[in-house]
C-alpha cells in the first residue's frame, strides 16, 4: 500500500540500505573481534599497566589530581609500528574500512527516508533508533582519530549499534508516514537531533565505562596471587588501561551533557509552542530530566571523595539504563503526548 | 551559646557537602520515577481516579503519600528544597573564593618541582632573567604569570590557566538556581483557561475568568481578574483540517478574528498547531477540534427550536464524538425536550443497526440519537452539557440521521439533523517568567561549556642562575605542572609545553630528563 506523500521505491530503497549496513556493521564487528582476540595491540596493552596500578583510588581526599595516562605515548607507538604489517592489524584496519563504509550506507539509508517523507527521518523510533546507532558508530570513529590505539575495541561498539538496528529493523519498525501536524515543526530537526546525538554518544560512554570495569576488576583480581579469573574478567587483560577507559567516558559525557542540556531546553521551547506550556512532566519529559540528573551526579560524582572510579561508573551505567528505559519502556508502554513511537 | 552553634554549624556543614548534594540529586531522580509510572492528578484526573478504585486500600495509600500527584507533592518541595538550600550554601563560599582567587596572584612555587605529577628540567645559556622573559613570551597570553626573585638568586615563575572553568561553573550553578526560582514564580503566577469555540460568529470569548470552559490558575494568579492582557477572541471564521488517505491527520488551521484589548479594532489571525497567536503576555492555542451537529427540534408545545451544541470526540482516531441537546419547555410543565447522540463523521455499520466512525473526515455524517420528554432536572446536580440527566425524562424514541432527515415522535415532536460546523478547543496561557527562564536557560548551557570545556592548570617554572665561575655551568631551568581538573590528557600536554619553554631558550641546552611523578 502506498501513503500519500509518500515515495514508496525511495521508502523501500533506504529499508535496503539499512539492512545492508546491518550486515556490513557485521562483518566489521567480526574483524574487530578478531583483530582484539588475535593482535598483538591488546596482548601489548596486557603486559604494561601490571605496574600501573588504579591511582584514582588512591588519590581520596585531595584535589582533583590529574591521574597520568597508563600508556605513555610512546609504548604507544612502539607497539603499533612491531604490530603493523601483522594478520591482524590488515583485519583490523579492514574492519575499520568496513566501519566507515557502513557509516556511509547507512547515512544514505537515513537520507533517502528523508527525501521519500520529505521530511527529517526521525519522527519514530525506527528513525530515532537508527540515527541514534549511526552516532554511536560516528562517536567511536571520531574517537579512533584521537586515539587510535583503541581499534581493536570495535567490536564492543558496534555489537550494541547492531542490537538496536536490529531492534529497530524488526520490533520498533514503522513505514514512512507524512509527520502529523504536532511534529510539523523545524524543532523537531533541532530538539530530535541533539537528543539523538548526545545518546548515541553517551551509549559510546557506557560502553567504555563497561570496559573500564572489566579492566579495574581484573587489575583488582590479577594483582592478587592465586586469583582465577573469569572469562569475562580475563578479557580485561587486552584492554587499555582503566585510568585511559575511565577518562575517555568522561570526556565523552562532558561532550554529550550540554548537548543534552541544550536538546532538553529546545524540547521546552517546542512544548511551549506546541502543547502550550514548557514543562508539564509528561512521562518522556520526566524521563529526560532523570536521565539529565542522574549524569550531573555522575559528573559530581567523578569530583566526590569516595565517588570516583568504581562508583561513578556504576552511576554513568545508570544514566544509560534511564537512557534505554526512556526510549523502550515509555514509548511502548506509558502513554503520553509524545506517543510519535509510531508502534499502532 | 556554643552548645547551640557547633551542631547547627554542623549541620550546615553537612547540608552544603558535596556529598549532600550528590545524594539529593539522586534523591530528585528516584523521586521523579513514580510520577512518570503511575497516573497523575493534574495531568489525567480520570484515569487517576480509576486507577485509586481499581486498587482499593491500596490505591488510598498511595493517594495518601501523593504519589498521584508526585511534582506537587510535600516530599518533591523538600528535595527541591534541600537541593536549592545545599546549592546556595556551597555557592557562596565558592563565589568568594573564587572572586579572591581571580585577583590573587598564582602560588609561589613550590620547592622541588619534581614531586609535581609532571615535571621536566633542562638547561640553557641565557641568563636567568633573560630567559624568564623568553618563558613568558613562549606562554603566552592565556596563561597569567608572576615572577618572583628568591634570596637565593633564583628567579620563579608561576602560571595558572583556566580561571574561566571555575567561572563557567558558577554560572551554571547560579543560573540553576534562578531557574528553580523562576520556575516556581512561573507556577504561582500562572494561568490556563480554555475554551470550545463553535465556528460561526457569535460564539467567540474574551480573557475573562467567567468566560472560560475551565479555568486553571497558579496559586497568586488574579483569581477574579485577569491582569495582563483583556484580548476578545470574537470568532473562529473558519477551521480546516486535513487527512491524509488513511485517516492521519496532516494539517489543523484554526483562522480568527480578535482584538488586543476590547476597544482595539478587530484583527485577523491564523492559529495552528506549533503556532499559537502571541498577545502581550498571553499565547492561544489550538488545543482540539470537533463537531457541532445543528438540529431543529419541534417542541410538544409546536415551537421550533434551532440549536448548535458541540459535541465530545470520544474516540481520539475516528472522532466518534457524543454530546446532548437541551431544549427547555414552559417552566414546570415537564416539557423539556433532551436528546443525547452521537456523531459518527464517516459512519460504518457495525451490525445489528449499532453505528460506529471509520475516519475523522467528514463523509456523509450520521447523528444518532435518542430522544426524551420530560424534566432536564436543572434544579438539580450541576450537569456536564455534554450529557442528559434522564433520572425525569421519558425516552420516546431513537434514530440515526443523515443531514437533511428528520425524525417524527410521540408528542408532537420532531428532530431535524440540519447540518454540522467545525468547534475549536483554544487555550490561553499565561506565565510571566518563562521569557527569563529561557535567559537562564542559556546561562546554564554557557556556563556548561565553560565548566566542562576549560581545562585547569598550574605551572611553576625555577630557574636557577649558574653558580660556579663566570661561564662555567649554564643556566638551569626546572619546570613541574599541575593539572587541576582532570580532563584532558595533561602528560601530553605537559610535554608538548615542556618543548615549548626548552625552544624558548637559547641553543646548548640540554634535556636532563623528563618524567612523572
Ligand atoms: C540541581 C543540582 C545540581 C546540578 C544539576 C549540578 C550540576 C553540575 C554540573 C553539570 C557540574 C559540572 C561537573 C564538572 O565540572 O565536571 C557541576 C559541578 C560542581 N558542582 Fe554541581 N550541580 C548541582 C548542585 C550542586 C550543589 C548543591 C553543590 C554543592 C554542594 C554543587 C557543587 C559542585 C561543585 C563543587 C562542582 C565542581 C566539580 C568539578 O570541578 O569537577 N553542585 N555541578
Amino acid at each position: 500500500m502506498t501513503v500519500a506523500g509518500i515515495n514508496g521505491s525511495m521508502a523501500h530503497l533506504s529499508d535496503s540500505l539499512f539492512t545492508t549496513a546491518i550486515a556490513i556493521y557485521s562483518v566489521g564487528m567480526v574483524g574487530f573481534v578478531a583483530e582484539y582476540s588475535f593482535g598483538k595491540r591488546g596482548r601489548i596493552a596486557a603486559t604494561v599497566p601490571a605496574a600501573e596500578p588504579a591511582r584514582e583510588l588512591v588519590g581520596a581526599g585531595g584535589p582533583p589530581v590529574d591521574v597520568p595516562a597508563a600508556l605513555p605515548p610512546a609504548s604507544t607507538s612502539a607497539s603499533a609500528s612491531s604490530d603493523r604489517g601483522s594478520v591482524a592489524d590488515r583485519i583490523g584496519r579492514w574492519s575499520f574500512v568496513l566501519t566507515v563504509l557502513g557509516v556511509l550506507v547507512h547515512t544514505a539509508s537515513i537520507a533517502v527516508r528523508a527525501l521519500a517523507v520529505d521530511a527529517v527521518p526521525w519522527s519514530n523510533m525506527y528513525e530515532f533508533a537508527s540515527v541514534a546507532g549511526l552516532v554511536g558508530v560516528i562517536a567511536f570513529v571520531a574517537l579512533l582519530w584521537k586515539a587510535p590505539q583503541i581499534r581493536h575495541l570495535g567490536g564492543f561498539i558496534l555489537l550494541p549499534v547492531i542490537l538496536i538496528m536490529f531492534l529497530a529493523g524488526t520490533v520498533l519498525y514503522s513505514k514512512a508516514q507524512p509527520l502529523v501536524p504536532a511534529l510539523q515543526s523545524y524543532w523537531l530537526a533541532i530538539h530530535v537531533t541533539l537528543v539523538s546525538i548526545a545518546e548515541g554518544a553517551l551509549m559510546t560512554s557506557a560502553v567504555l565505562t563497561v570496559l573500564f570495569l572489566l579492566r579495574q576488576r581484573y587489575d583488582r583480581l590479577s594483582g592478587r596471587p592465586g586469583a582465577k579469573l573469569g572469562g569475562l574478567t580475563a578479557l580485561g587483560a587486552r584492554l587499555p588501561p582503566a585510568a585511559t577507559l575511565d577518562k575517555v567516558a568522561y570526556r565523552v559525557v562532558a561532550f554529550s551533557f550540554p548537548l543534552y542540556t541544550v536538546a532538553i531546553i529546545c524540547g521546552a521551547i517546542w512544548a511551549e509552542a506546541a502543547w502550550g506550556r514548557y514543562w508539564g512532566w509528561d512521562p518522556k519529559e520526566t524521563w529526560a530530566f532523570i536521565v539529565w540528573v542522574v549524569y550531573a551526579c555522575y559528573l559530581h560524582a567523578r569530583a566526590t571523595a569516595g565517588w570516583k572510579g568504581r562508583a561513578a561508573a556504576w552511576v554513568n551505567l545508570l544514566g544509560f539504563g534511564a537512557i534505554t528505559f526512556n526510549f523502550l519502556i515509555v514509548n511502548i508502554v506509558v502513554a503520553g503526548l509524545h506517543s510519535y513511537a509510531g508502534l499502532n | 551559646m556554643n552548645a547551640v552553634l557547633q551542631p547547627a554549624r554542623m549541620v550546615w556543614r553537612r547540608l552544603t557537602s558535596m556529598r549532600t548534594a550528590l545524594i539529593l540529586l539522586f534523591l530528585l531522580a528516584v523521586a521523579a520515577v513514580p510520577g512518570s509510572l503511575l497516573p497523575q492528578r493534574p495531568l489525567n484526573p480520570d484515569k487517576t481516579n480509576s486507577y485509586i478504585a481499581s486498587h482499593g486500600g491500596w490505591g488510598r495509600f498511595l493517594d495518601s503519600i501523593g504519589m498521584f500527584d508526585v511534582f506537587g507533592s510535600v516530599w518533591f518541595a523538600a528535595i527541591y528544597l534541600l537541593l536549592f538550600v545545599s546549592l546556595v550554601g556551597c555557592l557562596v563560599p565558592r563565589i568568594r573564593l573564587h572572586a579572591r582567587a581571580m585577583v590573587r596572584k598564582p602560588l609561589p612555587a613550590p620547592r622541588n618541582l619534581d614531586r609535581l605529577p609532571e615535571s621536566g628540567s633542562f638547561e640553557t645559556a641565557d641568563a636567568p632573567s633573560a630567559y624568564a622573559t623568553a618563558a613568558r613570551r613562549a606562554l603566552g597570553r592565556r596563561w597569567r604569570v608572576v615572577q618572583r626573585d628568591e634570596p637565593s638568586g633564583v628567579l620563579t615563575l608561576s602560571a595558572e590557566k583556566g580561571y574561566s572553568r571555575e567561572t563557567g561553573n558558577l554560572i551554571f550553578h547560579v543560573a540553576l538556581l534562578a531557574s528553580l526560582v523562576l520556575i516556581a514564580v512561573g507556577r504561582l503566577y500562572s494561568y490556563q483557561g480554555s475554551r470550545i469555540v463553535v465556528e460561526g460568529a457569535g460564539n467567540g470569548f474574551c480573557n475573562t475568568v467567567s468566560q472560560y470552559d475551565s479555568w486553571r490558575p497558579g496559586r497568586l494568579a488574579a483569581q477574579g481578574k485577569i491582569t495582563p492582557a483583556p484580548f476578545c477572541i470574537d470568532a473562529l471564521t473558519k477551521f480546516t483540517a486535513n487527512y491524509t488517505a488513511s485517516g492521519e491527520a496532516s494539517k489543523f488551521e484554526a483562522d480568527v478574528v480578535y482584538r488586543r484589548t476590547v476597544d482595539s479594532a478587530p484583527e485577523h489571525a491564523r492559529i495552528t498547531v506549533n503556532h499559537p497567536l502571541r498577545l502581550e503576555g498571553d499565547r492561544v492555542y489550538l488545543i482540539s477540534h470537533g463537531f457541532a451537529p445543528r438540529v431543529t427540534v419541534r417542541m410538544p408545545d409546536g415551537s421550533v427550536r434551532h440549536d448548535t451544541v458541540a459535541f465530545v470526540p470520544q474516540d481520539a482516531t475516528t472522532l466518534l464524538s457524543e454530546g446532548a441537546f437541551k431544549e427547555q419547555g414552559a417552566p414546570g410543565k415537564k416539557q423539556d425536550v433532551g436528546v443525547s447522540g452521537f456523531f459518527a463523521p464517516t459512519p460504518r455499520d457495525a451490525g445489528g443497526g449499532v453505528i460506529t466512525s471509520a475516519s475523522p473526515q467528514v463523509s456523509n455524517p450520521v447523528l444518532g440519537i435518542f430522544v426524551y420528554v420530560g424534566d432536564l432536572n436543572y434544579n438539580g446536580l450541576p450537569q456536564s452539557v455534554y450529557s442528559l440527566d434522564t433520572s425525569k425524562m421519558k425516552k420516546i424514541g431513537a434514530a440515526n440521521l443523515s443531514i437533511g432527515q428528520t425524525t417524527k415522535l410521540p408528542n408532537g415532536v420532531s428532530v431535524t439533523f440540519d447540518g454540522w460546523v467545525p468547534w475549536a478547543s483554544m487555550q490561553v496561557s499565561h506565565d510571566p517568567s518563562q521569557g527569563y527562564l529561557l535567559v537562564a536557560a542559556v546561562a546554564m548551557v554557557v556556563g556548561l561549556l565553560g565548566s566542562l570545556g576549560v581545562r585547569r592548570r598550574r605551572l611553576w617554572l625555577r630557574i636557577t642562575p649558574s653558580s660556579d665561575g663566570p661561564d662555567a655551568s649554564p643556566t638551569v631551568v626546572a619546570v613541574g605542572g599541575l593539572a587541576r581538573s582532570d580532563s584532558g590528557n595533561f602528560t601530553t600536554e605537559f610535554t608538548s609545553l615542556l618543548t615549548r619553554l626548552r625552544d624558548a631558550a637559547r641553543p646548548e641546552h640540554e634535556l636532563i630528563g623528563a618524567g612523572r611523578e
